[in-house]
């Protein structure tokens, strides 16, 4: 096998002349695809070049350009940098890109967020519906000229809280009773919701006639969004053939806070804390991206021993975070919840060690560009040690041990909720729900970030892709993080944990930039556009769960309508960070 | 043999029932309603029953714990009490969800900015707990609280005379920062002294 050309001299300007051109912008790479090419362009990089990946679509609004553009951002499974191309086009109504499901059908779900909150039509898209917002929602809030009932300036710190601050509650500076906007004529009172109808007219006809000529029918059955296995406020809509599924389609967007818009209103440090509230059973996963991500804007160095306490952060959430999830998942299956209350002691422990260290159990809140906040206090090390040279080998090993083996786990966990390798890339499946598919892609081996690539551990894969693979994985990469923590307390070095003073208005120059870290769930990656001002023009979170709910539908097809609950159990969403 | 998984799964928690009075006894009373109690409850070396009974028992917060921030003020040679905070501004800049309100005084002779709030009000109920005020505050004047039972029936607006607690109560909560900034602090006014003696 030969090796696949590094991104830097693979110039498609040459190789595909006439419809690509190089990003010149200064702080910008990557190349400008013409829209009427774009998918040609797409399905030639996936066949020819090998960009089989597409990790991240999203849109980007250059209102004092006049333009709208759409970014992609294409990997290689096998490994390698990102490959990042645009369309541009005018910002006059109708916006209209050619859509990529065709090729790419991972861009489902993220192809409808961009027409939600963007305006952008895809032509082409099968299901273009509003996701996020609601049916009778009137306009694109991540538009810059929208503005939320809130709003109170452009971009934060706010002027009337200093010097002369007197308190406004905040709801009273809205100028809507209830928090939106009606479009003229419109009565929530009278409204009947069409969304409703194109959501089930999306999912599949209700009637049809057997090959016996008898008539039948299907039910729509939703579940959700008040349902404790829906992990949250999430609904599914299913349409079923008696008890098999015979479509489906998840509903989202019930948590919606337009967590986008805020961090564009934020200034870079601001945004630090509100990336905890993302996935928040992993919010220092979330600050380690968010980080990565600025910190290659600003190019500054991390001191080697904020790197090693980053690293030991990291892989203690992602502990935490399968501690909850497996717990979950057992739940779903089944095994009511004693496993769960077993796995929960064990994040307990962990969290004890994050409230000692950050201050918060769960919105920690904990690094900064350049390092971390503070160091690690005295005797929280020996906590550390305790924990991952004694009792969490012990407790993983003793949960293997009861579950493993488990008829209940392994009648409804294998052979159930299947997704094949090649499904599983084309719906831009990261994370576990990827490897359990047998593709051994992590984002820590695959383009290595931070100090991962010093130490000594294992990509977890298993090859059959079903409910039973993805909760093995997850067991086996708990492991795996007890591995990579034991050596980085070996290799802790002392020294400083933050580069530079510690800053509340960071110096971003302009430019674009993509992070992205292996959080618990998948791939995380932000997507930040700088100016060179105090805030981001553009803040993009690619969020793992939310896009790995687009295979999710096709997974369930043809199962039983009890393995709903299951399959959306393995694919471990959390609903703050799929809602956004 | 049907049953076998049952009687194993009975079997698991069984023995953590028993490892529960297990340690009852080696402890001799002392695992319940002691700090050690509570303490080796929370440890690596926990077994059998994990949980806490609050609100009798409590789990100690560590000293990073932060909760809500709240004012330093310094007691005066008479006993009165003198703010910390020059209302510089900073913490109204740095703070994420923007709850922080600050009036400055002015000296109504001149119209010069005191260093001194007039009013300081912190909506609790927006605030986000993130710590960012406290962490970038050049004077030590504003600090996380540790109180985190703040369970009300109307809003949680704090202001000045709410959010005031004293120096000696935030050495309490936080005595390792606290010895820590009080040591620079003290370095600085040294610096100092010996450079305006150095000048004079």
């Amino acid at each position: 096998m030969t090796t696949p050309a590094p991104v830097e001299t693979l110039d498609l300007s040459t190789l595909l002349p006439g419809f690509v051109t190089t990003d010149t912008r200064p702080g910008y790479s990557g190349w400008v695809v013409d829209k009427n090419h774009l998918v040609e362009f797409a399905s030639k990089l996936r066949d020819e070049f090998g960009y089989d990946l597409l990790t991240s679509v999203t849109g980007v609004d250059y209102l004092p350009d006049d333009k709208m553009e759409v970014v992609y951002h294409a990997f290689k499974t096998t490994g390698g940098p990102v490959l990042n191309y645009k369309v541009q086009v005018p910002r006059q109504d109708p916006i209209e890109v050619p859509s990529l499901v065709s090729v790419y059908p991972g861009v489902e779900l993220q192809e409808r967020e961009i027409w939600d909150l963007f305006g952008i039509i895809f032509t082409g898209h099968p299901d273009l519906r509003r996701i996020l917002m609601w049916e009778g929602f009137e306009g694109h809030p991540l538009r810059k000229d929208w503005k939320e009932a809130y709003f109170e300036e452009e971009s934060k710190p706010f002027k009337s809280r200093w010097p002369d601050g007197k308190i406004v509650q905040a709801e009273n500076n809205n100028k809507f009773s209830d928090n939106i906007a009606y479009p003229a004529g419109f009565d929530p009172e009278k409204w009947i919701p069409e969304g409703e109808d194109a959501l089930y007219g999306s999912l599949a006809k209700y009637e049809y006639t057997s090959q016996d000529g008898i008539k039948n029918d299907h039910i729509v059955v939703n579940l959700g969004p008040q349902h404790p296995s829906t992990h949250g406020v999430f609904r599914v809509s299913a349409v079923l053939d008696g008890e098999i599924i015979a479509n489906l389609k998840p509903v989202m967007g019930y948590l919606h806070r337009n967590h986008e818009k805020i961090g564009e209103r934020n200034t870079f440090l601001q945004n630090m804390p509100y990336t905890d509230r993302l996935d928040y059973l992993s919010s220092l996963s979330n600050n380690f991206g968010y980080a990565l991500t600025v910190e290659k804007l600003m190019n500054i160095e991390v001191p080697e021993r904020a790197e090693y306490i980053r690293v030991i952060m990291a892989e203690l959430t992602r502990i935490t975070n399968h501690c909850m999830a497996l717990g979950a998942l057992f739940n779903d299956l089944g095994t009511f919840f004693t496993p769960l209350i077993y796995l929960l002691e064990e994040r307990e422990l962990i969290l004890d060690i994050f409230e000692a260290v950050t201050g918060s159990r769960m919105m920690c809140n904990y690094f900064r560009f350049g390092g971390v906040a503070r160091d690690f206090p005295e005797g929280i090390l020996e906590k550390i040690k305790g924990l991952v040279f004694e009792r969490l080998p012990k407790k993983i090993d003793e949960i293997d041990r009861f579950m493993s083996d488990n008829e209940i786990i392994r009648s409804r966990g294998i052979g159930q909720g299947i997704l094949t390798a090649e499904d599983a890339i084309r719906f831009s499946a990261t994370g576990p729900l990827l490897r359990a598919s047998g593709v051994p892609y992590d984002v820590r081996r695959a383009d290595p970030y931070s100090i991962y690539d010093r130490f000594d551990f294992d990509i977890v894969v298993r090859q059959n892709g079903d409910i039973y693979d993805r909760y093995m994985v997850r067991l086996e990469e708990m492991r795996q993080s007890v591995r990579i923590i034991q050596q980085a307390i070996k290799g802790l070095p002392v020294g400083e944990f933050q580069t530079g003073k510690p800053q509340y208005q960071v110096r971003v120059p302009a430019g674009e930039s993509y992070g992205r870290v292996e959080s618990p769930k998948g791939e995380l990656a932000f997507y930040v556009i700088s100016t060179g001002k105090p805030s981001p023009w553009r803040y993009h979170v690619r969020a793992p769960s939310f896009i790995n709910l687009t295979p999710y539908g096709h997974m369930c097809v043809g199962q039983k309508i009890a393995d709903i609950v299951a399959i959306l159990g393995s694919i471990d969403i959390v609903l703050g960070e799929v809602d956004r | 043999m049907y049953g076998k998984g049952i009687l194993k799964g009975l079997g698991v928690t069984l023995k953590r029932y028993i490892d529960t009075y297990i340690d009852d006894i080696r402890w001799m009373g002392k695992r319940y309603y002691k700090s050690e109690g509570i303490a080796h409850r929370s440890s690596k070396d926990a077994r059998g029953i994990f949980t806490i009974q609050y609100p009798e028992e409590k789990v100690p917060v560590p000293e990073e714990f932060r909760f809500i921030p709240f004012l330093v003020y310094d007691d005066g040679e008479n006993g009165e009490h003198i703010l910390r905070c020059t209302s510089c501004g900073i913490c109204p800049k740095v703070c994420p969800p923007q709850c922080i309100w600050i009036t400055r005084t002015t000296n109504p002779a001149t119209g010069r900015p005191i260093p001194d709030p007039a009013e300081f009000y912190i909506d609790a109920d927006i605030c986000m707990n993130c710590g960012l005020c406290a962490e970038y505050c050049p004077f030590d004047a504003i600090k996380m609280d540790h109180d985190y039972e703040l369970a009300s029936f109307a809003r949680n607006i704090l202001n000045l005379q709410s959010l005031s607690k004293s120096a000696s109560y935030y050495e309490g909560i936080r005595p390792i920062n606290a010895t820590k900034e009080n040591r620079a602090r003290d370095a600085k006014l040294a610096a100092r002294a010996a450079a305006g003696v150095k000048a004079e």
